[in-house]
């Protein structure tokens, strides 16, 4: 497939060319630094005082001091942005700039176009991330001088794993926007306005819904406390966010044992070590599998719709 | 081989909805030819080069460039064909020399071979000395050259050009014109060009075709589509001094006459053949001085003219 070889290595240089990929680059590096200096520092405190403690390498990633997010929030946050400013105008610039055209006139089947974009796209990504982590990896090992252990090395490529999906299912998205919409100014904003809503609203409609459909007051019972709760949770995971966050935190924090509500004897008794990584694989297993089917599916529609555009000058 | 036509629609149409873009259009353009495709604005003609493309779909009919069906062997018809859109666009960050290196490697061309097709095609257009500079800083003239060395990048058999000169200063389009005529002539390459700017493919095109509302109207050389407006009449105009009412009627008299129309300084008389040395001994019977005689023929905007109101 010459055609795809071709539209894959340009995208892919024009994105690591790119003035947006730097500045992109640039904010989520020194904010990961800065988060990762902080979280260093309060690791240093405790592990002062509880030597003994297990994955402190990963602690870097997640610790924080109250002022600044991890570093793994910080990628959840700006994840969405990288995909969506790597494609919120891959396809409707190329139109509005008669660049489609004269590339869909050489030998080539069409679809090489927008897979070429969407892969050259996620392989930016997963650079970008990869590179991220080394940075942040390489600083955390100069500043706390504890080697990651092999299960922390493996729980951080999962980690940039499913974050290459997630952000990949923002890029699909924005590449989506970017056929439907003709002017990148709206594409642009379609997008990020899906992502206010589900970075922001999500939380606020789930509990609004939850509280109107199961009324919680002072004297409700545990069963229907508890109900409130899980309809709230579930209509939370309909956002990818929700699900990318769960996912990312059980991943990178081995003592998360549960998602959901926990009951007092469900806890009693209970040694609190941290979770093997195929036991916290287990329990992420829903939002792992989701996230990448969101994924594949908001790539294919946009394939169709890419596909059944007609090319008009 | 020898009258297999290079370009070959057949009852080609198109349906967008209750519009017909294009319809049961026949067309054979012939190994060489510059072949104009004219049209107004919205008559169907890019319709009609995309489905030549393959890059739509047409609804009804077939397509057919150098044998190979356009709708089903699109690629092998796009390996053959270049194609020049309407607003040819390139990527302004990159380099001319860039942006044809991209097109050469969608073409699967290898990069040695290409790079010395590039500086070729560069000096063919006349800009070699902006190979390396970005196409954002290119004029709009500059950009359609770009454009027609980019068609070239891949050895076509077919180019099909929209509006080459769109927009285009005189002299701009005159040298764009110019590369067209070459292209034909020493490279043997098929021309398809549709354009608005009648008298350029009167003097460029062997055979013109006027596509209005998705119907091919008139189809031939210009010469051809002229004689047959004239339907078996000719036109002479003369001027003559002075024009008095004793001549008019002379001239009226002379067997053949049909119509004598006199406007500010012409004399414009429409009669069955050619009968110019009638015309002269008339006047000179009547003691006016000819001063101008001419057999009107048709230029191509009349025709078009004609066609289009026709249809309307």
């Amino acid at each position: 497939m010459p055609g795809l070889r071709a539209v894959f290595w340009k995208e892919l240089s024009d994105h690591m060319g790119s003035r947006r990929f730097l500045i992109l680059f640039a904010i989520i590096g020194l904010a990961g630094l800065w988060a990762t200096y902080v979280a260093a520092q309060s690791i240093r405190g405790e592990l002062a005082q509880s030597p003994e403690s297990r994955f402190v390498f990963l602690q870097v990633f997640t610790a924080s001091s109250g002022l600044l997010p991890p570093f793994t929030s910080f990628v959840g946050f700006f994840g969405p942005l990288i995909g969506l400013a790597l494609g919120f105008d891959a396809i409707n610039r190329e139109m509005a700039e008669g660049t489609m055209s004269r590339v869909l006139s050489q030998p080539l089947y069409r679809d090489s176009v927008i897979n070429g974009k969407f892969l050259a796209g996620v392989t930016t990504i997963a650079v970008m991330l990869l590179s991220l982590i080394l940075i942040v990896s390489g600083l955390g090992l100069q500043l706390i001088g504890v080697p990651p252990i092999q299960e922390e090395i493996l729980r951080l490529l999962l980690f940039v794993f499913i974050s290459v999906i997630y952000i990949a299912f923002w890029l699909g998205l924005a590449i989506l926007f970017s056929i439907v919409f003709r002017r990148t100014a709206t594409s642009a904003l379609a997008t990020i306005g899906l992502w206010v809503f589900f970075s922001f609203f999500m939380f606020m409609i789930s509990a609004a819904i939850a509280d109107a459909a199961i009324p919680v007051t002072e004297g409700t019972s545990p069963e229907v406390m508890l109900s409130n709760i899980n309809l709230k949770q579930g209509i939370m995971r309909i956002s990818p966010t929700t699900l990318y966050d769960e996912a990312v935190s059980t991943i990178v924090s081995p003592s998360v044992r549960s998602l959901g509500p926990v009951l007092r004897q469900q806890v009693q008794g209970l040694i609190p070590t941290p979770l093997p990584l195929s036991q916290s694989l287990n329990l992420v297993w829903p939002q792992l599998t989701t996230i990448i089917a969101l994924t594949l599916v908001i790539f294919a529609i946009a394939y169709i719709r890419f596909m059944r555009q007609e090319i008009r000058a | 081989m020898a009258e297999q036509a290079v370009i070959d629609a057949n009852n080609l149409s198109k349906v967008y909805g209750d519009l017909v873009a294009v319809n049961r259009l026949n067309l054979q353009v012939q190994e060489g030819e510059i072949f104009g495709f004219l049209g107004p604005n919205g008559a169907g003609k890019t319709t009609t080069i995309l489905m030549l493309l393959g890059l739509t779909e047409p609804t009804q009919g077939t397509a057919k460039v150098c044998g190979y069906n356009c709708s089903r062997e699109p690629i092998k018809v796009k390996r053959l064909t270049g194609y020049l859109p309407e607003n040819v666009g390139f990527y302004g960050e990159l380099t001319a020399r860039q942006n044809m290196m991209y097109t050469a490697r969608l073409n699967g061309i290898p990069e040695k071979q290409a790079s010395i097709k590039i500086s070729e095609l560069l000096g063919l257009v006349g800009l070699p000395e902006v190979a390396n500079k970005k196409v954002a800083e290119f004029s709009r003239g500059m950009k359609q050259r770009l454009g027609i060395a980019d068609v070239l990048v891949k050895d076509p058999k077919v180019v099909i050009l929209d509006e080459p000169t769109l927009g285009i200063d005189p002299d701009g389009s005159a040298r764009i014109l110019e590369l067209i005529m070459d292209l034909s002539r020493q490279r043997g390459i098929t021309i398809m060009l549709s354009s608005h700017l009648l008298h350029q493919v009167q003097r460029i095109c062997n055979r013109v075709g006027i596509l209005v509302k998705g119907k091919m109207v008139a189809l031939g050389t210009v010469d051809q589509l002229g004689k047959k407006l004239e339907a078996g009449k000719t036109t002479i105009e003369i001027e003559v001094a002075p024009t008095t009412p004793q001549l008019m009627d002379s001239i009226k008299k002379i067997p053949g006459v049909i119509n004598v129309e006199k406007s500010e300084h012409l004399i414009t008389i429409t009669c069955e053949k050619d009968i110019r040395s009638d015309i002269v001994k008339t006047v000179a019977q009547t003691n006016s001085n000819l001063l101008q005689l001419r057999l009107q023929d048709y230029t191509l905007e009349e025709i078009y003219l004609r066609y289009f109101r026709e249809v309307r």
